[in-house]
């Protein structure tokens, strides 16, 4: 038996099987059907623009990394999810050269300045599209209709539900959101496909449920406050919940765990922060929607949220002085 | 029946079908049996044997004046070789006495006669577990006889016997329980006379149902000890959760059990006792589960305390080609071994090995923060930024997250996608600690 070399390390000796790319692996498997959506109702201008994200946050990750000398990580998936969920709230008629600029911004300012996965504060999908609606308002407030397309290569400009909301204080009809075939960003086309995502992802126990229950409840509790008050000028609840970005927000964007709270408590004041500033945005702000600023300003405070949210210690109540 | 646990915790793959139906076999004796003379918290014993000295079976041969420390036994009949240093499987060398068994007879006596446990006074009781040598069989080993001595001001009013065996792949309390249900309820009579308390209860995980009803079988009205399931959980038997599950008591933060009026002892513990008070004797042998996909034939076998790990390999048929990680204890809790020399104690309830295939050799990566650790640590704790202090040895932010409350438990390694070793970081924090703080007083 001499011949053996054993091992030693610290307790525990075994370990789940799940890994980062195993999750984030996951995660893109969850995206699909929101991706299919987009294809669906905006042609191969969405899959472009998903390929063209995609490819550009892989490049980035890979030029940042090497040039800083350091081990490339693409293998973790994570620069794959960043492109796609950039492209998913990206107008279909974006010009790719955006997008690309868009892509590099959220995978180097956004994570790779900060030192890679896991030490980001801002979500980097937001930050590259806050990059580019600072940048290139006119384009990124642009959007066509669906199946425009396939009809020629003319593009039927068209509002978003939520534009057509703030300015002309007209609801688009909340089974159509549901479904799918409205005007916006990628992701926006379809609530249902969102939430086949998110399902599976609560479901495999890769998202914390307390966020997007938060979350979502938050904006529809108030949203029902609000309608109540007067129907007339604001839309009611079902409407806030499919419409614009809300769904992808709530289930791939305000649970990334990098960005997101790790106590139970800590989520469910984060989920209710930014329920809080979509309505806030949405009825009073300056722009028709406020997913993408709600998550951005709570992931801002998340460092703050954790030191606050601290579990009870078991056996805290009655410590033993010592 | 709704299963009695305690909140969060975590679900690990329990391998116990390799060994939870081979009853223990005895394991013949060794060419040498090494008795270190520290198998327990608090202070080492002093030899009261010299090299060439014969001693007999049962033979108290260490000893320490100190009333925290308990004493060791010859766990055979024969000749001191050597008294020096040997590898201990907690890692360090320490003075060990080493005999060579004789050829004559080492079978132990026979059961002597029992006495009902009203008829013994509590001192008695006490004075029969210290001198038996009796040490928590958790890991650990903590001293029984101080547990079963609360200060004045301290009143134990119920017993926990621990028969949650949570620990993956570990079956060896589990056998003790079919092996020697009498002497598990006797030996509970025994502490609830000793400490005086007026009720007990035998926790045993769900997935041993035969234990469950065996023992169940044999309590009877009058006893006040009732047998409860517990749901199959890990840590389910770590003490505060136990306590936690069974009477729904919190022990205080940094406190013990007796805080709370709770004794706790595991249930091969509790068949020492019975056989110490009833028999006279020590701790001479225990079941070992021997298992793991390192070793040819997993089970478990009875073995003397001081058998060196590399002769009950033998008897199991070796290692096989590809093991790589020899583990004294369960494979949450366990230590690693160096060496196949070291010996079991008193505590070694198991033996696990691991193949190459079996063990992690990722290379941690950042935390992402996805709070895993968060939902399993029982503690209540956020182990990830215990971790990350640590790491970048930021030791003073650690006090105020609670490292002491860590009680080493694993979960949230076991669950952490990042491979990050937060314990082995933990306790290199509270090292850091305790050693400022020494240097403070």
């Amino acid at each position: 038996m001499e011949e053996h070399v054993f091992v030693i390390s610290s307790a525990p000796h075994v370990e789940s099987t799940d890994s980062i790319p195993q999750i984030m692996y996951t995660v893109v498997l969850a995206l699909i059907p929101a991706m299919a959506a987009s294809v669906i109702f905006f042609g191969v201008r969405a899959l472009v623009l998903l390929v063209t994200c995609v490819a550009s946050c892989v490049l980035t990750e890979y030029v940042f990394q090497r040039v800083r000398q350091k081990p490339v990580t693409l293998s973790d998936w994570s620069a794959v999810i960043t492109g796609i969920l950039l492209a998913l709230v990206l107008p279909p008629g974006l010009s790719l050269f955006s997008a690309a600029l868009g892509s590099i911004v959220a995978i180097a300012i956004g994570k790779q300045v900060f030192g890679g996965l896991g030490y980001n504060i801002f979500n980097p999908a937001l930050v590259g599209r806050a990059f580019l609606q600072a940048t290139f308002p006119v384009d990124m407030t642009t959007w066509v209709a669906p199946f425009s397309y396939a009809a020629g290569p003319d593009a039927v400009s068209a509002a978003t539900p939520l534009g057509l909301m703030k300015m002309e204080g007209q609801t688009t009809a909340v089974i159509k959101l549901f479904i799918g075939n409205v005007g916006g960003s990628l992701g926006e086309a379809s609530a249902l496909a969102v939430l086949i995502g998110g399902g599976y992802l609560l479901y495999k126990k890769y998202i914390e449920w307390r966020t997007p229950a938060a979350y979502l409840g938050t904006v529809f509790v108030l949203g029902t406050l609000f309608w109540l008050i007067d129907g007339s000028k604001y839309p009611n609840p079902f409407f806030h919940l499919t419409a614009g970005g809300l769904m992808l927000g709530a289930f791939f964007m305000a649970t990334d765990m990098v960005t997101s709270p790790v106590t139970p408590v800590g989520c469910w004041v984060f989920g209710i922060g930014a329920g809080l500033l979509v309505i806030v945005i949405r009825l009073f702000g300056g722009v028709p929607e406020g997913v993408m600023f709600s998550i951005l300003l709570m992931n801002a405070v998340t460092p703050l949220i954790n030191r606050y949210t601290k579990p009870k210690v078991f056996g805290e109540r009655m410590r033993a002085k010592s | 029946m709704e299963l009695k646990t305690f909140k969060q915790g975590i679900h690990p793959h329990y391998y116990k079908e390799l060994t939870s139906d081979k009853a223990p076999i005895n394991m013949p004796l060794p060419k040498e049996i090494v008795i270190p003379l520290q198998q327990h918290i608090g202070a080492p014993c002093k030899p009261l044997v010299s090299v060439r000295d014969e001693v007999r079976l049962g033979q108290k041969i260490g000893e320490s004046q100190s009333f925290v420390s308990s004493p060791v036994h010859a766990s055979v009949s024969g000749t001191v070789k050597k008294i020096e240093a040997r590898p201990h499987p907690g890692g360090a060398k320490v003075n060990a006495i080493v005999i060579s068994p004789s050829d004559g007879d080492q079978a132990l006596p026979p059961p002597g006669p029992q006495k009902d446990a009203t008829d013994l006074s509590p001192d008695e009781i006490k004075r029969a577990v210290k001198n038996a040598g009796m040490v928590g069989l958790g890991g650990a080993g903590f001293p029984t006889h101080i547990k079963l001595s609360p200060p004045k001001d301290k009143h134990i009013d119920t017993i926990v016997i621990n028969g949650a065996e949570c620990e993956p792949y570990l079956t060896s309390d589990h056998h003790m329980m079919l092996e020697a249900p009498e002497d598990i309820i006797y030996g509970t009579k025994l502490i609830m006379r000793a400490t005086n308390a007026q009720q007990a209860f035998i926790g045993i995980e769900a997935n041993k149902p035969r234990a469950i009803e065996t023992l169940s079988r044999l309590v009877s009205q009058g006893d006040r000890i009732t047998v409860i399931a517990l749901d199959v959980k890990y840590p389910q038997g770590a003490e505060k959760m136990l306590i936690k599950a069974a009477v729904d008591r919190e022990v205080p933060a940094g406190g013990l059990p007796m805080d709370v009026g709770v004794g706790v002892n595991n249930v091969t513990g509790t068949v020492v006792i019975a056989r110490a008070v009833r028999d006279g004797l020590p701790v001479i042998e225990r079941i070992v589960t021997v298992t793991g996909k390192g070793i040819k034939n997993p089970q478990n076998v009875r073995v003397r305390v001081g058998t060196p790990i590399r002769d009950i390999i033998e008897f199991c048929g070796g290692l096989t080609p590809d093991a790589r990680k020899v583990i004294m204890g369960g494979p949450m809790m366990g230590i690693a071994q160096s060496t196949l020399d070291v010996p079991t104690i008193k505590a070694s309830g198991g033996l696990l090995i691991l193949t190459e295939s079996e063990i992690n050799d990722m290379q941690p990566h950042a935390c992402i923060r996805c709070g895993k650790c968060v939902h399993a640590c029982p503690m209540g704790l956020i182990p990830s930024k215990l971790g990350a202090f640590i790491e970048r040895d930021m030791f003073d932010k650690i006090e105020a997250y609670n490292v002491n409350d860590c009680m080493e438990c694993g979960c949230c390694v076991y669950v952490c996608p990042a491979k990050r070793p937060m314990v082995q970081w933990i306790k290199v924090g509270k090292a850091v600690l305790r050693a400022r703080n020494a240097r403070k007083n």
